[in-house]
């Protein structure tokens, strides 16, 4: 894969995580203990042996800076490629209305124009797996595609709502593909990361913005469909689609289960930046099951089926239950947490009651003190 | 180069043969501790957190692991444009050179190493023990001191000061005698094996201390011993915090019960002494429905779905359903089946137990430790002895 590059693009046409997205973007919201989301398109690409790798940032990106620094936990600080990070463009008038993630694109063409390589795969930052792109790679080789689209084929067609989903004939070949389309349904979910050459995503891009069409996968793919070879890649691992609060709440607790976390974070090594913590302690006291939990922790109350980040402190006579609490929250002395996520460093006071429901979490920011 | 006011030497170069099994293939300073560390992150986060940045770490025994652990120093911060980490092995030169003899000899060795920063002071440390300490606060006593030498002291309970050096010192804290390992001590503060000196100072006497075939070219028997005799002024820093010498089986043990107890005085959660590692990248820890966790400390990377009792647990490492596990230590990667009862146990690397094996179960009551050196297999049912040691 030494002649494929990779671009993460983490510009949203919509806020998808509401609360959580107010102080980053999506990439940089944590997931699964110890991770951020931009942790798994980063890894599958490094994991898959490329090591040219351009972020698109949206505009709350001090956060994702933090986070990836020069890229060195992903073995991407290099003298040669690497990490590059590629904010829009400020070069026109500021109180413009921003248009769509075309513009960001077009806008850093001078790094596309730049890179060495010949090919390109691109992921947005909202659909999450621990995928090797090596076979999709090999299939879009073979297979002559001018755009090779990677799905999941899903058991039973559920609600397409903020999903992109595809229909494919015969041969693999994309004969349809639609964002979030209410009335049919489809089930294979593009899992919004595509492959190809590079000189075709320039000149999609080019002809997007000089037609004055901003939308990259509406514009630059799925009105494309007819006019270029688009063939369908399957993956078969698990999938998070993080399109709404609800999906990141179920499919953070579905990591519970062995088998997706195992496809999850073990399949191939899903890299994050590293942080000095402590083992996590368990006191007398506590009661942990069905759990997992990244370093830091003290635990000196109860919880059950629960995703705990790093240097949580859940104090004696907590009970936390179907819970997401993030790096350094407290949980108070006899507080009852259920079907919440707390943000980071929250503070839930003692003996505080806070229940959501399993569809409707409660969201604890950032920094509250409840 | 620039000019640096104080350059650490660690000695990392020791066989620590007590420790049996522990460094069969490992210098010590690299030997796996509290979950998530290895004994030589105990000196080198104190040097960061201390604003020392220029480490020069000696290193012989088994270096393979602990060189690439400690790679760029990265890890400690220590990755400097102007010092940082520079491993020191022994090498050879136009007038021999060879194996280090002894601490001060492998110090004397590295003149020119020290001489490139061209320091006031040369801090001596050990790499294989487990304490937090500010040694800016130490150069602050030994510079009110005006002191040629000053050596870190603790104090340790009067029946065991016949394991350590003992310093006895008059009331300005200056030491006036010093007793290796006495029969009779007369005071009880023992030398934790930390020392600041003069670089001048200390250079002159490495270098008559070299051309004695006798000597030993140790720091405590030779090198203090003569500045004493030659009555330069040297001093006790007396330390009050936590500090274990992980020398043998037993305190190896020990230093891992402290470190689950709250009282112990060994805070691993303190933001403001940060002890940095590699940070093996690992997933979440994982605790099963069927599991109980009681007073332990478990690390990334781990799948409990058994009993943990009073026991630390490594990285990468699983316990079964229906196993239990009590006053143990688990070292990395290392897999217990189901069934199984281990007690009071040190289990190493990458061990495999098979389902319904007991480890020190025979004797609840009064048990020593039992130790399973790296890489074995315990075949299924298999019971082994209170004390054993299998390798």
């Amino acid at each position: 894969m030494k002649n494929v590059m990779g671009i993460v693009n983490d510009i949203q046409e919509e806020e998808v995580l509401k609360d959580l997205t107010i102080h980053r973007s999506l990439a940089s919201v944590p997931f699964g203990c110890r991770y951020r989301l931009i942790d798994f398109p980063l890894s599958n690409m490094v994991n898959s042996g490329i090591i040219n790798v351009g972020i698109f940032l949206e505009d709350k990106f001090r956060s994702l800076l933090d986070h990836i620094g020069p890229g060195k936990a992903w073995d991407l600080d290099r003298k040669r490629d690497g990490l590059f990070l590629l904010p829009a463009s400020q070069r026109n008038n500021k109180n413009r209305m921003y248009k769509g993630d075309i513009e960001s694109l077009e806008a850093n063409l001078d790094y596309l124009h730049r890179s060495s390589q010949d090919y390109v795969v691109i992921t947005s930052s909202k659909v999450i797996c621990n995928m090797n792109y090596n076979k999709a790679f090999d299939f879009h080789l073979d297979s002559g595609a001018d755009i090779t689209a990677i799905y999941k084929q899903v058991p039973s067609p559920k609600q397409n709502k903020k999903q992109t989903v595809l229909k494919t004939d015969s041969n693999d070949r994309v004969t349809e593909m639609k964002v979030s389309p209410e009335r049919e349904n489809y089930n294979k979910i593009s899992l919004e990361k595509f492959i190809m050459k590079k000189d075709l995503l320039i000149d999609i891009i080019d002809d997007c913005y000089s037609t004055g069409r901003w939308d990259f996968l509406k514009d630059g793919i799925i009105k494309n469909i007819n006019k270029y070879n688009v063939k369908a890649f399957p993956y078969k691992g698990y999938v998070a689609n993080i399109n709404s609060l609800n999906s990141y709440f179920h499919k953070s607790l579905e990591l519970l289960k062995p088998d997706n976390r195992k496809d999850m974070f073990q399949k191939h090594q899903i890299f994050t930046k590293p942080k000095d913590e402590a083992p996590t302690k368990f006191s007398d006291f506590g009661h942990a099951k069905n759990i997992i939990a990244a370093n830091g922790c003290i635990i000196e109350g109860d919880v059950k089926n629960s995703i705990l980040f790093r240097g949580v402190t859940i104090k004696k006579g907590a009970q936390v239950r179907n819970s997401i609490i993030m790096q350094k929250s407290t949980i108070g002395r006899n507080a009852q947490v259920e079907n919440v996520i707390t943000d980071k460093n929250a503070r839930i006071k003692n003996g505080t009651e806070l229940k959501g429901s399993r569809n409707f979490p409660v969201i604890v920011e950032k920094n509250a003190k409840v | 180069m620039a000019k640096k006011e104080i350059v650490a030497m660690l000695l990392a170069g020791g066989k620590g043969t007590r420790l049996g099994v522990l460094t069969n293939n490992l210098a010590k300073p690299a030997v796996p501790f509290g979950a998530e560390f290895r004994l030589i992150d105990f000196p080198l986060s104190n040097c960061s957190n201390s604003g020392i940045n220029t480490v020069g770490i000696l290193t012989q025994y088994e270096p393979l692991i602990l060189n690439s652990y400690i790679g760029n120093g990265s890890s400690w911060e220590l990755d400097r444009n102007e010092g940082g980490v520079t491993v020191l092995p022994p090498y050879l030169h136009d007038q021999g050179g060879g194996w280090y003899k002894g601490t001060a000899d492998a110090v004397y060795h590295n003149i020119n190493y020290i001489d490139r920063y061209d320091p006031e002071y040369v801090l001596v440390l050990s790499g294989d023990h487990i304490y937090k300490m500010d040694y800016s606060k130490m150069l602050d006593f030994h510079k009110e001191k005006d002191a040629a030498a000053s050596l870190a002291v603790i104090e340790v309970p009067w029946e065991e000061t016949h394991r350590f050096g003992i310093m006895n010192t008059n009331d300005k804290k200056q030491i006036i005698e010093f007793q290796e390992k006495p029969e009779k001590a007369k005071n009880n503060l023992a030398s934790m094996g930390i020392y600041i000196f003069d670089w001048p100072t200390l250079k002159e006497y490495l270098i008559e201390d070299s051309k004695n075939p006798e000597s030993s070219g140790d720091f405590g028997k030779n090198i203090i011993p003569a500045m004493m005799n030659d009555k330069y002024s040297v001093y006790a820093y007396e330390f009050g915090g936590y500090w274990m010498d992980v020398g043998t089986i037993e305190s190896y043990w020990k230093a891992h019960m402290d470190l689950i107890h709250k009282d112990s005085g060994l805070d691993l959660y303190d933001r403001d002494w940060i002890i940095s590692s590699l940070n093996p990248n690992q997933p979440p820890l994982y605790i099963s429905e069927d599991a109980e966790v009681n007073h332990s400390l478990i690390n990334k990377g781990s799948e409990i779905k058994g009993t943990v009792k009073n026991s630390v647990v490594f990285f990468g490492s699983k316990i079964g359903k229906n196993s239990i596990v009590e006053d143990s230590v688990i070292l990395p990667n290392t897999k217990i089946g189901e069934g199984c009862y281990i007690n009071k146990s040190i289990i190493c690397h990458n061990v495999n137990i098979e389902d319904n094996c007991n480890v020190g179960a025979d004797n609840l009551i009064n048990p020593d430790i039992s130790v399973i050196a790296d890489n074995m297999t315990i075949s299924r049912g298999t019971n082994i002895e209170n004390g054993s040691v299998v390798e």
